[in-house]
């Protein structure tokens, strides 16, 4: 069996920066990544990112990963376990994982699940045909592997990421039909919209999928407008060919690691779904468990990597390292979250967070 | 079709080496995984629900959500988004759940 002091479960931004935070202050470190190459969401976002500029913002997506990355490889008390996925967590406190075809034991003194989140499908009539996709799945096959996903694209939503996505695309050489949004203005940031719009991409607010054809694979769908309560109004179909299409409307957290560990759950909709009950140091209601990023509520690459070094000090410390300095560390970290949440977004986060914690109404 | 081009980024393919799917050739690059080699090559369809027989292609390209199940060297529910290609390698749509040889 394996034994390491701190098992960090997903190198997104958030596990990455928990694995530095624990090992600076000196506890032994394990990274489980499922991917080939730790990174989470960054491997694939190849535009310069929003947020504060002391979470690297300006710098684009793929760049922070690998300096994130670098960090970590370069401390020798963190492991990073590549293809590994984690299946499960314990009454014992044992992890079992999956790498090299091969079943694995694990038995960490602490845990932090940083699994992020994954796509939200949406429901209408042949949702499942071939061509359909996930943003990020495209992403991944346009971005990682270098594979356009097809020739002319159908983007439902007009949030940053089906925004980005969009232009992404544009910039592989493949066509947008349209961005299609069920709400009646464009969630995403105006820098992104503008962008799609000069390229003279059509974003059609108020409009949703009414149903997709195409024989065996993706050929078009009929979308159509939705009045104020957000109801299809007859006669306002629209025939849009395309062999694909793309959704991007929104994140759930991936939270059946905290299910299965018997972390209690609840439902918050300002985080995005069902996550973790856990305490101010992101410590859930299973002792020495803790969770960051996008698992805990789907915010931002930012905020995930503050929550994963906020998650690390706070397991480092209970471990006894760092008694010093921990402290203090912590309460920075706390400070930049704040900070990371005072805009119209961040509010929202910050009553979910206090649902989460039970402090309902209370001035954060 | 693989971007040859691109403003941002350079891709790493790595080597390139011949697949079967189906019985059919295909091309591929080992650090691509199967589903990559198989959209470059225009298939979309990688196998057919166990109940109501429909089409079934990619979803999340990460390892999630078992959309992209596939026979691998005849080994069933391989998920082809995350499996890399080999030399070699027959790999061949999924009809049903799939049994084990
Ligand atoms: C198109 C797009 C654009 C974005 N733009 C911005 C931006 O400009 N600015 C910004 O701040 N944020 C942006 N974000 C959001 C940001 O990428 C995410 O909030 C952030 O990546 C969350 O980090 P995370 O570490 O929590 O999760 P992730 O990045 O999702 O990482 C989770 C990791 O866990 C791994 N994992 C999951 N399950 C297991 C398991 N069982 N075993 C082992 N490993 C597992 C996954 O493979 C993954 O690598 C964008 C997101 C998208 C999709
Ligand atoms: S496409 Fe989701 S697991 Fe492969």
């Amino acid at each position: 069996m394996k034994q390491t002091e701190i098992l960090v479960v997903g190198g997104g931004p958030a596990g990455l920066c928990a694995a530095s935070a624990a090992a600076e202050l000196g506890a032994d470190v394990l990274i489980l990544e499922r991917d080939s190459k730790p990174g989470g969401q960054l491997v694939k976002q190849t535009h310069k990112f929003f947020g504060s500029k002391k979470q690297y913002a300006g710098d684009r997506g793929i760049q922070i990963g690998d300096f994130l990355l670098e960090q970590v490889e370069s401390n020798p008390k963190v492991e990073v376990w590549p293809d590994a996925t984690c299946l499960g967590i314990y009454e014992d406190g044992v992890v079992t994982a999956e790498k090299d075809d091969k079943h694995i034991k694990i038995k960490p003194e602490r845990i932090i699940i940083a699994t992020g989140a994954a796509e939200k499908a949406l429901m209408f009539p042949n949702n499942d045909l071939p061509g359909i996709y996930g943003a990020g799945a495209v992403q991944t096959l346009m971005n990682v592997a270098g594979v356009v996903p097809g020739k002319r694209v159908l983007m439902v939503g007009a949030g940053n990421i089906g925004l980005i996505v969009s232009y992404q695309l544009l910039q592989a050489g493949v066509e947008v039909a349209a961005v299609i949004e069920a709400a009646p203005h464009i969630g995403g940031y105006l820098v992104h919209a503008s962008k799609i719009r000069r390229a003279g991409v059509p974003i059609l607010t108020s409009h949703t999928v009414k149903e997709a054809y195409g024989n065996d694979t993706l050929e078009g769908a009929i979308i159509c407008r939705l009045d104020e309560k957000w109801q299809p109004i007859p006669g306002t179909e629209q025939d849009i060919k395309a062999d694909v299409m793309c959704l991007a409307v929104g994140l759930s957290p991936l939270t059946e690691l905290c299910w299965q560990a018997g972390c209690k759950m609840k439902y918050i909709a300002e985080l995005s779904g069902h996550v973790p009950v856990r305490n101010e140091y992101l410590e859930t209601t299973r002792p020495g468990l803790y969770v960051a990023g996008d698992v805990s509520g789907v915010e931002e690459a930012s905020s995930a990597m503050v929550e994963g070094r906020l998650a690390g000090i706070s397991a480092a410390l209970s471990l006894g390292y760092g008694k010093d300095k921990a402290p203090q560390l912590q309460a920075e970290a706390l400070a930049e979250l704040k900070e990371l949440r005072s805009g119209p977004t961040g509010e929202k986060i910050m009553n979910g967070i206090m649902k989460l914690l039970g402090k309902e109404g209370a001035a954060c | 079709m693989r971007i040859v081009e691109h403003p941002i980024l350079d891709f790493q393919r790595g080597e390139k080496v011949t697949f079967y799917f189906d019985g059919q050739p295909v091309e591929g690059y080992t650090e691509e995984t199967i589903a990559a080699a198989l959209h470059a090559a225009g298939i979309r369809v990688l196998g057919h629900s166990p109940e109501l027989h429909r089409p079934r292609g990619l979803f999340c390209a990460i390892g999630n959500c078992s959309s992209c199940l596939m026979v691998v060297n005849g080994e069933p529910n391989v998920r082809v988004c995350v499996e890399k290609v080999q030399p070699g390698m027959k790999v061949e749509t999924q009809k049903g759940k799939g049994c084990l040889r």
